[in-house]
């Protein structure tokens, strides 16, 4: 399977199975809508006729040789031979943990799908004996994996930030007898920030998520705190002392866009001249019926809008500078091997979340729905039948992404949106895949206009 | 070549035959939180 498009002047073409991307001229570009496999070793005459008003035969011939080359290579038409991989995925081992500290906020986001902040349970925090469980629970169960992750999200982690550290502690004091390396990460809205916290996370933690939207008022909009304020000139200093002190270490300042910012890559231009290089600006995720989800009808802004962002960033880095959005990072010869392409996040698998009061479920966004809780730490309790079939969730068994040229750098989707918004952790959420293969054809679109 | 421009040296099904060791980030505990992205991770190996 291939996928091609045109875009900032680039005629693109990915081939799905080996990964292969390949940039064309016109006339290969208008060929390959009538090669298919098997290819003949001679550009067959039918094609070159329909194509001889605008070419030449000396072109078409040299265009379908290089194809044919490419096809020989095993880079352009390769077949999918990855679904005997997929017959076998079983369940694995459980290594990265979504630990929620605290079930509270002190801030109140309109599209939080954490009903801000208690998960429609009730607003409490995670005490250290449950967060101690969780830790054995994750010791227990990640047998043969050394690399663990460990999340503390929330509601608001820093609100509770003495269990954040003990865990930690905890945690590193058992990783020399387990043979484990924790990563510990925190997605925070900043507003608890202070020297003490900020020093403490930038020397435990791999990664820091800062939540903020952008331009102040688009933040403010969707960010007030509890007493209706806006949260953005609390958090932007926090978060800019965080990010100077930090140095190199990882981090994203990590928004949502809604209907009411569809302008969005403004938004990301802003964190950028305040600073920030690492961003990420995802779009919001909610039940249609809001005035702020974004529908399909919103889709021709939003792809106009990557487009535009793509073009800034392709600007900033030819004049070297650095700056970095999540969702156009691509590593077209590093990234994951095809078996971690098969099923994406591992929710249900091996990864899951952990509530105040012990309760696993498949992952965060799973939180409060009771006919998803899949276990507790207390008795280390795990719904293995739910697991086992979280395991099988992968690309060929979900039906829209077997033949989706975007299944390998998606790998199926968020399960958890498929569920709430699609009905099944197997049906697509359309709007996502929508957004998300437009994602890529930028992101591709950047390595082809810096290679 | 002279039509074709190749971006890149992977082949994913090179990376099939030695895959799977399970190290890597789940995606979720990267950025996202509510968007599957996997192509972005890095592999461990």
């Amino acid at each position: 399977m291939i996928h091609k498009y045109t875009l900032n002047g680039f005629n693109i073409v990915i081939d799905v199975n080996s990964g292969g991307i390949h940039i064309v001229d016109n006339v290969t570009y208008e060929l390959l809508d009538y090669v298919a496999p098997p290819l003949a070793d001679m550009l067959p005459e039918n094609i070159a006729a329909k194509l001889s008003v605008r070419y030449s035969q000396k072109e078409l011939k040299e265009a379908y040789a290089e194809i044919l080359e490419l096809a020989q290579e095993g880079v352009l038409f390769s077949e999918d031979d990855y679904e005997k991989f997929a017959d076998m995925m079983v369940s694995a081992p459980i290594k990265s943990l979504c630990l929620h500290v605290a079930h509270d906020c002190n801030l109140r986001c309109k599209y939080c799908f954490a009903s801000t902040g208690d998960f429609g349970h009730g607003r409490k925090l995670l005490d250290e004996a449950t967060g101690k469980k969780a830790i054995d629970f994750l010791l227990e169960h990640s047998q043969g994996r050394r690399n663990l992750e460990l999340d503390f999200f929330g509601g608001e982690p820093l609100m509770n930030m003495d269990v954040v550290k003990s865990v930690v502690s905890y945690a590193r004091s058992k990783e020399k007898e387990y043979n484990k390396n924790f990563r510990f990460t925190i997605t925070t809205n900043g507003v608890l920030l202070n020297d003490e916290i900020t020093e403490y996370i930038n020397s435990e933690m791999s990664n820091i998520v800062l939540s903020i939207d952008g331009r102040p008022e688009v933040n403010d909009r969707m960010r007030p705190a509890v007493n209706g304020k806006g949260s953005y000139e609390v958090i932007l200093p926090k978060f800019k002392s965080l990010v100077q002190k930090r140095g190199e270490g990882q981090y994203y300042v990590r928004g949502t866009f809604t209907k009411y910012n569809l302008d969005f890559a403004d938004d990301v231009i802003h964190l950028y001249e305040q600073g920030f290089d690492q961003i990420s600006v995802e779009p919001v995720v909610t039940d249609p019926a809001k005035d702020y989800a974004l529908t399909e009808q919103d889709l021709p802004k939003i792809y106009a809008e990557y487009e535009r962002l793509a073009k800034y960033i392709i600007e900033r880095k030819k004049n070297e500078e650095s700056i970095n959005f999540f969702h156009f990072m691509l590593d077209l010869d590093q990234g994951p091997c095809a078996i971690k392409r098969l099923r994406g996040c591992g929710c249900g698998n091996e990864y899951v979340a952990v509530t105040p009061d012990g309760d696993i479920y498949p992952c965060h966004q799973f939180v409060g729905m009771e006919e998803w809780k899949m276990g507790s730490v207390y008795d280390g309790s795990i719904n293995t039948k739910m697991k086992d079939d979280f395991a099988k969730a992968n690309v060929y068994s979900k039906r829209d992404c077997k033949d989706c040229w975007a299944k390998f750098y998606c790998s199926g989707g968020c399960n958890a949106n498929n569920l709430q918004y699609a009905g099944d952790i197997r049906n697509s959420h359309k709007l996502a895949c929508d957004l998300e293969k437009k994602r890529l054809e930028c992101a591709i679109m950047i390595k082809a206009a810096l290679a | 070549m002279k039509h074709i421009k190749t971006l890149n040296q992977a082949n994913l099904k090179k990376s099939a035959a030695k895959g799977g060791c399970g190290e890597c980030q789940a995606s979720c505990q990267s950025a996202c939180k509510t968007s599957c992205t996997v192509a972005n991770q890095k592999c461990e190996k």
